[in-house]
């Protein structure tokens, strides 16, 4: 089922998901699967594609009013940029939920979370995972 | 016309063979070819570029190395070197590939975590220190600032007594699967292909050992590609520089056998072979027939294969060693001219020193044990392998004539046309998504991901975590270097690399060498050229 | 929802206030359709009057966002506060859409404000949407408002239309002019753009519009006293660009002079209204022909066992009811 409902009223929301490549970090084959999922499960991707800075993507979920943030990290930067973006978004008074998919070992994944990122995608998460961890962090199921 | 079978023996018995017994492990003796002509040595080398093979020489194991500073890396070098290792690799930190020095914002934790971090030339004599660079080969894995980087090696030549004429070694310097695949580029493709073309002109004048560009396939095909993408965008890219080269005046028979090649090595074992023979095939005519070369060395396809480290999973990390061993024997089966095996923990971490022993061991057991290497090109004229190489071939063609198409007859212009309206990264993306699709509804088994799950939970490996004082080590040496070096010579050469790329009948070596000499930095140098250049934002969407 | 949603009216109070949050709220709201976007309509509409939009058109690959980008580039330069509401379409099988405008204008600056619509598939949505959407954004004090539409669905073409002045680019071989015509983007442009001008056929491209135009000459224009100008650009290195941009002023005050801004308005108003009239007799259709009374009478028909007019009594009386 699409994630876009129109109920009896006409109203219309769908899941507008924000993904970027956060720094200079090229590895974007991983993302542009993830946008090809979240599209296929009816959401609207905001792609920003590569070498954003957190300020670029701040902007971004503040203009396309963002649902959630996905970033995808192949280079061991997660420890730094991770709180950096989190750190970003709560300056800009931004509650928004920020998912981190790439290559993040296991030890980090604790340190992630209680810095408040709300879910980590390891490389091989399913096309369901995915779609299913963004719905999580956005409706709270 | 002399029989093929006895010019294929006249050159076997030129070639020095390795001191060792030609037979199986149960002490059946073994001819060094079967089968057909054309023999392996001979054109169109689809049996491989030479005609004793591995009989004579095995494959160069080059393992990939860096981490950290340049110092660490330095040992990391010293320890392959020791355990067999025959040539050494170099893998730069994000900023470094990216032409951005350790303080700039932009490197914010990624300071030496995916390969080592060079800024200046003092970083590159750490990373160098007491080895020999006459007596190594050196491959550098660096692309939009090549230029920086093979200036630093010369120099650190010069300082150490090994004049440039000596130095052996690629260059990886394939900024046009940038824009297709790795995306690691600075400026656009037109201005950046100036700065190949310099390069190729200045080692072909300067540089006899030295390969200035490795094609590379490997990530176009990490990128989510199809063995038949990797092969067909590689050797169109190949084509390109060819083109472009004509094009700036060089001699095909001279820049023409200095070419290298670095394919991928995946799971799909055939495809893959067939893939490998392809690519000779192919190269070869084309070099001949389309570009007019007459030397057989310009016509050669050599190259550096690595194990796909896209196909290791993150479950289950250490059953990737088998999988890495079958990628090792089907690039062993294909006729590489060197490997880097990947290590099994490549899905978690940066590799361990155990784990990438491991990956070394793996092929040196292929290169040893197997006896795969007795016979050159064993899987010669076995109906499925000479189809599949047949296939590989017709799939890369159709490519060739999309490009022909798009660029009125030049490949260079179809590639630079493909990379403007999102052909590449298109197809790319379709293949990745499609091979997704079809693991996420099982229609693809990977073990430890959609099957055979259980056994998982007892494997955390002991993974290398990369010293979180690198960066701040790091910048502090970059400091030191400013503070000693001529602020007024750099800020002059500076200022010369932007005149000479304003002028493009200059070549852009000679005044990079002298700037990284006086120490200006990587990223002082890439700025330069941008003033000129500009930069590039890939606009193609998934 | 993991945000606290304000009310309408004090979205509209931040929002003009300067809270760029609160204008990408109150575009979600408004593109959410139903009561509340009414009443988003309802509180920005008189505050809207004084910026200029801009409507963007042409094929997909014509560089429209590349170019977008520079033309807003050159509004903050010249002081200015521009927004762009930049429409992608959004797959029909799935109704989700990959939305990557915003990667090629990555050099504007985050004093723009850029938003990503996509059409998401229902009759009617966009053309209210984008109205609305101008309408906040035009509110919020941005100006001008330049909306970005694939010239291909008619909805994008009207939508694009209804703008104060509209920009048709098209590019180089391919015969896009001859597209834009069978399109109907002639009639509708104030300006042509030959964008990607330094590949070869840029030339024969400005002589088929200057062509067409001739001829679309001959068969009567709304405003006889201005022509449409063609200018050759090159967005990617921005040549032409400040031609466009003065191009876009001239059109702008000539709007003015000339009385037909408020024929302009007009026709935007009057293309919103039906279509709000357009959306709301659908919904009364739809759930009219679901009543079981016509639902029966659709089975007989199908059936044989009735007439295709007294189907269509059953169908109006139940309309008849709810209106």
């Amino acid at each position: 089922m699409s994630d876009t409902t129109t109920p009896s009223g006409g109203e219309d929301t769908t899941t507008r998901v924000v993904l970027a490549k956060l720094g200079l970090d090229g590895h974007d084959r991983g993302i542009k699967v993830v946008a090809r999922m979240l599209r296929d499960a009816g959401m609207e991707v905001i792609y920003l594609g590569l070498r954003q800075t957190t300020d670029s993507i701040v902007a971004a979920v503040e203009q396309e009013d963002a649902d959630a943030i996905g970033l995808s990290m192949h280079n061991a930067g997660h420890l730094t940029l991770g709180p950096a973006m989190l750190a970003a978004l709560d300056a800009a008074d931004l509650d928004v939920p920020l998912i981190i998919g790439g290559i993040v070992p296991a030890p980090d994944l604790p340190i992630l979370t209680e810095a408040g990122v709300a879910a980590v995608l390891g490389p091989g998460a399913s096309a369901d995972e995915v779609v299913r961890t963004v719905r999580r962090v956005v409706h709270g199921e | 016309m002399s029989d093929p079978k006895d010019d294929w023996q006249a050159d076997y018995d030129e070639a020095r063979l390795r001191d060792v017994p030609f037979e199986t492990m149960s002490g059946v003796p073994l001819d060094a070819v079967y089968g057909e002509a054309p023999y392996p040595g001979q054109y169109p080398y689809t049996r491989g570029l030479h005609a004793a093979g591995y009989r004579s020489r095995l494959w160069t194991m080059r393992m990939f190395a860096g981490f950290g500073t340049a110092e660490d890396t330095n040992a990391r070098f010293k320890e392959l070197l020791r355990a067999g290792g025959t040539g050494l690799s170099t893998a730069f930190d994000m900023p470094t590939l990216m032409g951005r020095d350790s303080d700039s914002p932009w490197a914010l934790g990624e300071v030496g975590r995916a390969g080592v971090a060079v800024d200046t030339l003092a970083d590159m004599e750490d990373l160098f220190a007491d080895i020999d660079l006459s007596t190594v080969s050196t491959s550098m894995t660096i692309n939009g600032p090549a230029a920086s980087l093979m200036a630093m090696y010369v120099a650190v030549g010069e300082k150490t007594g090994v004049p440039r004429a000596d130095l052996a070694g690629t260059i990886q310097n394939d900024i046009l699967k940038e824009y297709q695949a790795q995306k690691e580029y600075i400026y656009p493709p037109r201005p950046s292909m100036r700065i190949v073309t310099d390069m190729v002109k200045f080692t072909t004048a300067e540089m006899p050992k030295w390969h200035p560009i490795s094609i590379s396939g490997y990530h176009i095909r990490e990128a989510g590609s199809t063995a038949a993408q990797e092969l067909a965008f590689t050797l169109a890219n190949g084509f390109a520089y060819v083109e472009a080269a004509i094009a700036a005046g060089e001699d095909i028979n001279e820049f023409g056998r200095r070419l290298s090649f670095f394919f991928n090595s995946h799971l799909d074992f055939f495809e893959e072979i067939g893939k490998f023979r392809a690519a000779r095939r192919i190269w070869a005519r084309w070099m001949k027939e389309r570009y007019g070369a007459t030397d057989e060395r310009a016509m050669m396809c050599r190259f550096h294969t690595q194990t796909a480290g896209v196909s290791l999973t993150a479950s289950q990390p250490e059953i990737n060693i088998a999988r890495v061993a079958t990628q090792a024997l089907a690039a062993a089966l294909g006729g590489t001219q060197s490997l880097h095996t990947d290590s099994f923990d490549e899905a978690l971490a940066l590799p361990t020193e155990k784990a990438a022993r491991i990956a070394l061991r793996t092929q040196q057991i292929v290169a040893h044990e197997t006896g795969v290497t007795n016979v050159v090109d064993p899987l010669a004229g076995a109906p499925f392998v000479e189809w599949m190489t047949d296939e590989m071939e017709r799939q890369a063609e159709e490519v060739f004539a999309h490009l022909d198409e798009l660029g009125n007859g030049s490949i260079l212009e179809g590639v630079y046309a493909g990379i403007d309206n999102g052909y590449f990264v298109g197809e790319i993306a379709d293949a990745a998504y499609r091979f997704e699709r079809e693991v996420n509804a099982d229609r693809r088994i990977i073990v430890g991901v959609n099957a055979f799950t259980d056994g998982d939970e007892d494997t955390v490996p002991n993974l290398l975590r990369v010293d979180h004082s690198t960066e701040e080590y790091q910048r502090k040496r970059l400091d030191a270097v400013k503070k000693d070096r001529n602020q007024e010579s750099v800020t002059a050469a500076l200022d010369l690399i932007t005149a000479t790329a304003e002028d493009s009948t200059t070549n852009l070596m000679p005044s990079i060498i002298d700037a990284v000499k006086v120490y200006a930095t990587e990223e002082e140098i890439a700025m330069a050229m941008e003033k000129v250049f500009g930069t590039y934002v890939e606009t193609a969407i998934v | 929802m993991s945000r606290p949603d304000l009310a309408a009216a004090e979205l509209v109070e931040r929002a003009t206030n300067g809270d760029r949050r609160s204008v990408g709220r109150l575009l979600s709201l408004v593109e959410r359709g139903g009561a509340g976007a009414e009443e988003i309509a309802e509180l920005t509409h008189l505050e809207s009057h004084s910026s200029h939009v801009i409507g963007i058109t042409g094929a997909p690959g014509a560089g429209k966002s590349t170019m977008v980008a520079k033309l807003v580039a050159a509004c903050t330069a010249a002081g200015q506060r521009p927004a762009v509401l930049a429409v992608d379409p959004s797959s029909p099988l799935t109704g989700g859409a990959i939305l990557g405008d915003r990667v090629r204008m990555a050099e504007v600056d985050t004093t723009a404000f850029i938003r990503s619509v996509a059409t998401r598939g229902h009759a009617g949505g966009l053309a209210l949407a984008i109205p609305g959407g101008a309408r906040v954004l035009a509110a919020a004090g941005f100006d001008p408002v330049i909306i970005e539409t694939v010239g291909v669905g008619q909805v994008e073409v009207d939508v694009t239309a209804a703008a104060d002045t509209t920009v048709v680019v098209v590019t180089p071989g391919m015969g896009d002019a001859v597209q834009a015509n069978k399109a109907g983007l002639l009639e509708v442009a104030d300006i042509f753009v030959v964008n990607k001008a330094d590949r070869p056929g840029a030339g024969d491209a400005r002589r088929d519009l200057e062509l067409m135009l001739e001829l679309s000459h001959v068969t009567g224009q709304e405003d006889e006293s201005y022509r449409p100008p063609i200018v050759m650009v090159n967005s990617l290195d921005g040549d032409g660009i400040a031609e466009v941009y003065d191009l876009i002023h001239t059109h702008q005050d000539h709007l003015v002079t000339s009385g037909t801004l408020h024929d302009r308005r007009c026709r935007r108003t009057r293309f919103e209204l039906a279509s709000r009239a357009g959306l709301r007799f659908e919904r009364v259709l739809t759930s009219a022909l679901d009543t079981p009374a016509v639902a029966a009478v659709i089975d007989d028909v199908a059936a044989g066992r009735a007439t295709p007019a007294s189907g269509l009594a059953a169908l109006t009386a139940a309309l008849d009811a709810p209106l």
